[in-house]
């Protein structure tokens, strides 16, 4: 069990020795979104732009604009809704290749409370073209992911989490931008999920197997662009989907799916998610209870959705 | 020098004249801030700045923010005349399908190194830059133009404190104070002065200037080039619509174009008719 941040500080660190153009940013809190892990290896390419998180989205796409890649980090909820509007002329209208590695995503930051609690940054970030989203479930994907963001060329919004999660991936797990992952094999529903619900789905679909019922696992690391292949293929074969997210129901990953296949193919549905209210302080676990962000959840609305069915 | 001085003082007019005729085409986009802001753009893109319109992507040039992105027909007329693109594609302004957007666009326009517009993000990516030809030991320089009302975003002073704290030498600011915005008088809707010393104040090296000068423009620009171990800001006193006495001195003429009536007088004012 690693956390995303953490896999990322390793990432960033040991790209950063391959490639010298690899410069990072962030706002003061390097120690917690693992920057410092690069910044005390390469210094001069590290730049520490204090609490100004919107100079700090422009200053990476100037950086990025002379040849440099630059990743930048802060709190996600600081990240896609700080600098939205900077995020959005500055780097995704010109197509600029600015990495922005959003960490503390989701409830899971827990006593911080609400107002550090970013429910909202996949759906906002979604909704600018140009834009790449990709949320990884474990350190193994995480690694994955900052590579395929450091070798694609333009914008990408990476979201990771606080906290320690199990493990999805096997280590060495190629990640590609724009593909899903079936992560477990069924035929009466799919749970359609991102992050740290996918392991939560595993869990959930081993259960509902104990019952009878045979639950499709499909992990979708990159909300953007979707894998509308794989999602088809889970809507057509099993008829129901449970999408999961540590998010909003409004926009992520359940809104993604949902607008995607009330067009190409109408299958029942349930979005499992934080349902447009704000976060609370908490200690992690208890807070994904509290929004019923987790296995238990997941097998109740499989439950559910079967007998609509 | 003095030789040089006219020519440049020539060339701005020819420019002023091509951006009447550019709005008065187009019938939409911002009259007095082009206006204000041509003779430093004309310093810059013909004495100042290395550059090369026939390698647009060259390695060496010095870059280009126009941060008050709002003053594009300043911009995109110097580069024509420069040889960026053709003239004639000045008419396109704005038009569907032309690359000459309505704001500073760097996936359409040669010449143009990033999206300006949404007002203040501008001395962001200009030090962004700054710093990236600093880390590689590059003598490239940077300029960014911004506006005096502009300097009412937050972001701006966000940017000037980094690039203070990073002794981004090779970083001119050019503060175009023609001390209207559009709602009306700078200091009326939200008061920006001093500009000087709050430029001062985050640690920048402050020089004023009349900024229709063209000897004084080009002396501060030698002055900033010299100045090593922080950024200078040149803060450029001017007149709104500059040139054309129609649209001088008036916040209404800020997004407002020539029209059929006006442009005569325009041309005339700025020596084309008689």
């Amino acid at each position: 069990m690693i956390a995303t941040r953490d896999a990322y500080g390793e990432a960033l660190a040991e790209l950063g020795a391959e490639n010298e153009n690899i410069v990072a940013l962030d706002a003061d809190l390097s120690g917690s979104t693992k920057t410092g892990v690069f910044a005390k290896k390469f210094p001069a390419r590290f730049f520490n732009m204090g609490i100004a998180e919107a100079n700090m989205v422009g200053t990476a796409a100037g950086l990025a604009s002379v040849g440099k890649i630059p990743f930048l980090s802060t709190f996600a909820i600081f990240a896609a809704g700080r600098a939205w509007e900077q995020i959005r002329q500055s780097v995704a209208y010109p197509k600029a290749n600015v990495k922005i590695v959003a960490t503390h995503g989701g409830v899971t930051v827990g006593e911080d409370g609400g107002s550090h609690q970013s429910v909202e940054d996949i759906a906002i970030m979604r909704a600018i073209p140009n834009m790449t989203v990709l949320v990884p479930a474990d350190g193994e994907e995480t690694k994955g992911a900052i590579r395929a963001a450091a070798a694609y060329k333009g914008p990408v919004y990476i979201r990771l989490g606080r906290n320690k999660v199990a493990n999805v991936f096997p280590a060495g797990h190629k990640f590609e931008i724009g593909k899903g992952c079936q992560v477990a094999d069924g035929s009466d529903l799919t749970f359609i999920t991102t992050g740290l619900m996918t392991a939560q789905a595993l869990i959930a679909a081993e259960k509902l197997k104990g019952e009878g019922i045979s639950a499709r696992v499909v992990h979708i690391g990159c909300i953007k662009p979707l894998d509308k292949e794989l999602v088809l293929a889970a809507a057509r074969e099993t008829g129901a989907i449970v999408t999961a997210e540590e998010h909003s129901v409004v926009g992520g990953l359940g809104g993604a799916v949902a607008e995607f296949l009330s067009e190409e193919c109408p299958t029942l549905m349930k979005r499992v998610g934080v349902y447009d209210r704000f976060g609370t302080s908490g200690k992690a676990e208890e807070l994904l209870k509290y929004f019923g962000l987790n296995a238990e959840t997941l097998i109740d609305e499989a439950k559910e959705i079967l007998k609509r069915k | 020098m003095k030789e040089k001085i006219v020519e440049l003082q020539e060339k701005a007019r020819r420019l002023r004249v091509a951006i009447v005729k550019t709005l008065h085409k187009s019938q939409s986009g911002h009259t007095g801030g082009s206006l204000s802001a041509i003779d430093m753009v004309c310093a810059l893109y013909f004495h100042k700045m290395r550059h090369n319109p026939q390698e647009p992507a060259w390695d060496g040039r010095d870059r280009f923010v126009l941060s008050k992105g709002h003053a594009a027909p300043a911009l995109y007329v110097t580069l024509a005349e420069c040889g960026y693109f053709p003239s004639e594609d000045l008419m396109m302004l704005r038009r569907l399908g032309s690359h000459l957007q309505g704001h500073p666009d760097s996936k359409g326009t040669p010449g143009v190194d990033v999206c300006t517009g949404s007002l203040g993000q501008g001395l962001s990516m200009a030090n962004g830059m700054a710093l990236g030809f600093k880390l590689d030991g590059k003598e490239n320089r940077v300029y960014a133009i911004l506006g005096d009302g502009e300097l009412q975003e937050g972001q701006i002073w966000e940017a000037a404190m980094a690039a203070a704290h990073y002794k981004s030498d090779n970083l001119c600011a050019l503060i175009d104070a023609n001390r209207l915005q559009i709602d009306g008088e700078v200091a009326k809707v939200m008061n920006v002065a001093s500009i000087a010393d709050k430029f001062r104040a985050f640690g920048w090296n402050v020089i004023e200037i009349d900024g229709h000068d063209m000897a004084q423009i080009l002396s501060a620009l030698d002055a900033a080039e010299a100045r090593k171990g922080a950024p200078t800001a040149i803060v450029a006193a001017t007149v709104k619509g500059k040139g054309v006495h129609l649209f001088e001195n008036k916040a209404s003429y800020h997004g407002v174009t020539p029209n059929d009536d006006e442009l005569p007088e325009a041309l005339r004012c700025l020596g084309e008719l008689d």
